[in-house]
């Protein structure tokens, strides 16, 4: 049950009179340089096509590990949060189809589309919370799928199965945000601010109480914790992700249609934050970085084997298993084994536990 | 002991606002699992400060009488006034923010936390910051509320312990700070000194005396030393129903009560 790591959740103020600054690991400033001067190194489709696409998922992908992984609630319906999110955007702001779009300014569009958005999930958590385990996949599922169907169907707002084209980000500070090393650093900016705030609540009274909701939703129900609310709430939380996900992944494209949104994309999501793992917020961003590598190279791959390009999906769902059949926890989990059994002595086969 | 626990409390206040209203009030309060009825028409009366002891058998129904006034099931019938207001309905987090403690018999802590952030959860959960998105800082009041409850409760050298490493008489000691979180106005301790050895037992006394004599509570006791020493009414129940109600003496003495205790024929 013991899921809390009491070395980076206890509350109390550090002791060692260090400066915060001064307490960040040192794989984190490897990490940030290399993320700060990876535009100097990589080429466009690198920085706009995987590094892009990986932080937008990933950021996506980051709700629902704060859901699942903190909250112990497994969403399908993050993905057409994201989709409310882009619709929104395209549909109040600018937009090819200018019958439908409002084309307000940005700075209107996208606080109603984030506001939407959230309305949307936290309506979808409302709903959810009333269920357990499979049953929340069940429903969750159900919106997403029902989310698909009304967006392709309905044209009087969501312009049925087209959708919306056109869809550009503002041309802010004079700088066009889709050029490859801008949307880099924008898409980079929103994943590591959804990263720290993620990590940040994890040990602040919400996120610990979400995580004692998780582990014993009577004791907090007995020391005074609606469990109800406090699960909506982390939906609530979980949407304003996905909502800055799904409009960023509408720049990108530079349009939003119901297939976006669909139920393969919604699945896609769970997969990748299965794939890193659930237990750390750094998981959603390797699995969406594994999950955009397998689906943009899986087809070269396959015919430099001399295969078929088509039996991409066949490779993908075998890398899925096997890591999933590996480590059940994800990559994380991965890593996490393989550090314990470093330190382990060769001989006894003890101290591995030891920090 | 009296300061600490008072401190930016609003105790006084609430007992004004609600006059002389019994603390808990039951009246004919039964619970019923499906045809199995674990309650039958339970009336009982106790006051804002008193201190009373729960006795009985196992299967007496205690800790199901705990459940329906705190609010982990609801009961079947009757009604549960709690400082004059009707509770029946309440959900169990209504009934704990209006100032309502309990215990659990089985500790049901977060074991991979330290002790001082079990009950810094356990301050969150009564106090307006429970969804709070900062992180308390060096200066935090319910933090430092905290610290006063695990000297409270004897567990200052473990407090940074993680729980899963305490014995299991300082996680029954946890239980109690925990229930002292914010400003109980009345509490039930499920058997707090079941399992403990002697010498945990009068310390767990000595906390239970020492606990601010406007703070009443119901205290189920197998042990009648422990019972009789920190209660000053008791309540003998058998098979689901209130037996008997009298002083320690009274119940000591109680010829039936000696029948139903010595005669075996309950468990």
């Amino acid at each position: 049950m013991s899921i809390f790591d009491p070395a980076e959740t206890s509350l109390a103020a550090p002791s060692d009179g260090r400066s915060w600054l001064e307490r960040v690991p040192v794989a984190y400033w490897v990490v940030g340089l290399i993320l700060l001067i990876m535009p100097a190194i990589a080429g466009d489709f690198m920085l706009f096509q995987i590094f892009g696409w990986t932080f937008i998922l990933g950021l996506i992908a980051l709700g629902l590990m704060f859901l699942g992984g903190y909250g112990g609630m497994v969403s399908l319906a993050q993905m057409s949060i994201a989709g409310v999110g882009g619709y929104m955007v395209a549909i109040f702001g600018v937009s090819a189809i200018d019958t439908i779009s409002l084309g307000w300014p940005w700075y209107v569009a996208i606080p109603i589309a984030l506001i939407i958005a959230m309305l949307f999930g936290t309506l979808t958590g409302w709903l959810a919370v009333r269920t357990e385990g499979i049953y929340t996949i069940m429903i969750t599922l159900a919106i997403a799928a029902a989310f698909f169907y009304f967006a392709r169907q309905n044209y009087v707002m969501f312009n049925g199965f087209s959708g919306f084209n056109g869809v550009l980000p503002p041309m802010l500070f004079g700088v066009d945000w889709r050029g490859a090393a801008a949307f880099y650093y924008l898409t980079l900016f929103w994943a590591a601010l959804g990263y720290l705030v993620v990590l940040y609540i994890s040990r602040a009274p919400f996120g610990l109480a979400l995580q004692g909701v998780r582990d014993n939703p009577r004791r907090m129900s007995a020391l005074g914790y609606n469990v109800t609310a406090h699960r909506v709430a982390a939906y609530t939380f979980a949407s304003l992700l996905a909502a800055i996900g799904g409009i960023l992944l509408t720049w990108q494209s530079a349009q939003i249609s119901p297939g976006t949104a669909g139920i393969g994309p919604a699945i896609d999501i769970l997969v990748i934050a299965v794939i890193g793992g659930m237990r750390h917020p750094v998981g959603p961003f390797i699995g969406a970085f594994i999950y955009v590598i397998l689906k943009t190279y899986a087809i070269d791959a396959l015919v430099t084997l001399g295969l078929s390009g088509e039996r991409f999906q066949l490779l993908i769902g075998i890398a899925f298993l096997s890591i999933v059949f590996w480590s059940p926890d994800g990559i994380i989990g991965l890593w996490d084994r393989l550090r314990e059994d470093r330190k382990r002595d060769p001989l006894t086969g003890r101290g591995g536990e030891e920090p | 002991m009296n300061a600490v626990l008072d401190a930016g409390s609003t105790i006084s206040e609430r007992l004004g606002a609600t006059g002389t209203a019994n603390a808990l009030e039951l009246k004919g309060v039964s619970k019923y699992f499906g045809a199995l009825a674990a309650l039958i028409d339970i009336d009982i009366t106790v006051r804002p400060s008193e201190r009373r002891a729960v006795l009985g058998s196992n299967g007496a129904g205690k800790t199901t009488l705990f459940n329906c006034v705190a609010g982990d099931f609801p009961a079947t019938t009757g009604s549960i006034r709690f400082f004059g207001e009707d509770i029946t309905r309440f959900p169990p987090h209504e009934r704990i923010r209006r100032g309502l403690r309990r215990t659990y018999q089985i500790s049901l802590l977060f074991t991979g936390l330290t002790v001082l952030d079990n009950i810094f959860l356990a301050c969150i959960g009564v106090s307006r910051s429970r969804f709070s998105f900062l992180q308390p800082g060096r200066d935090d009041a319910l933090m430092a509320s905290a610290e006063n409850l695990v000297r409270v409760v004897h567990l200052e050298d473990a407090k940074d312990e993680q729980v899963a490493t305490l014995s299991y008489g300082q996680q029954r000691q946890l239980e109690i700070a925990m229930a002292l979180a914010g400003a109980p106005r009345f509490i039930l301790f499920d058997e707090p000194a079941a399992g403990l050895s002697p010498a945990e037992r009068s310390e767990l006394i000595e906390i239970l005396v020492g606990l601010p004599t406007h703070m009443g509570f119901i205290i189920i006791e197998h042990d009648m030393d422990v019972a009789l020493r920190v209660a000053e009414s008791v309540t003998m129940m058998h098979n689901g129903r209130i037996f008997k109600e009298g002083s320690p003496a009274e119940i000591e003495d109680d010829p039936e009560v000696q029948a139903l205790y010595l005669g075996g024929e309950v468990g």
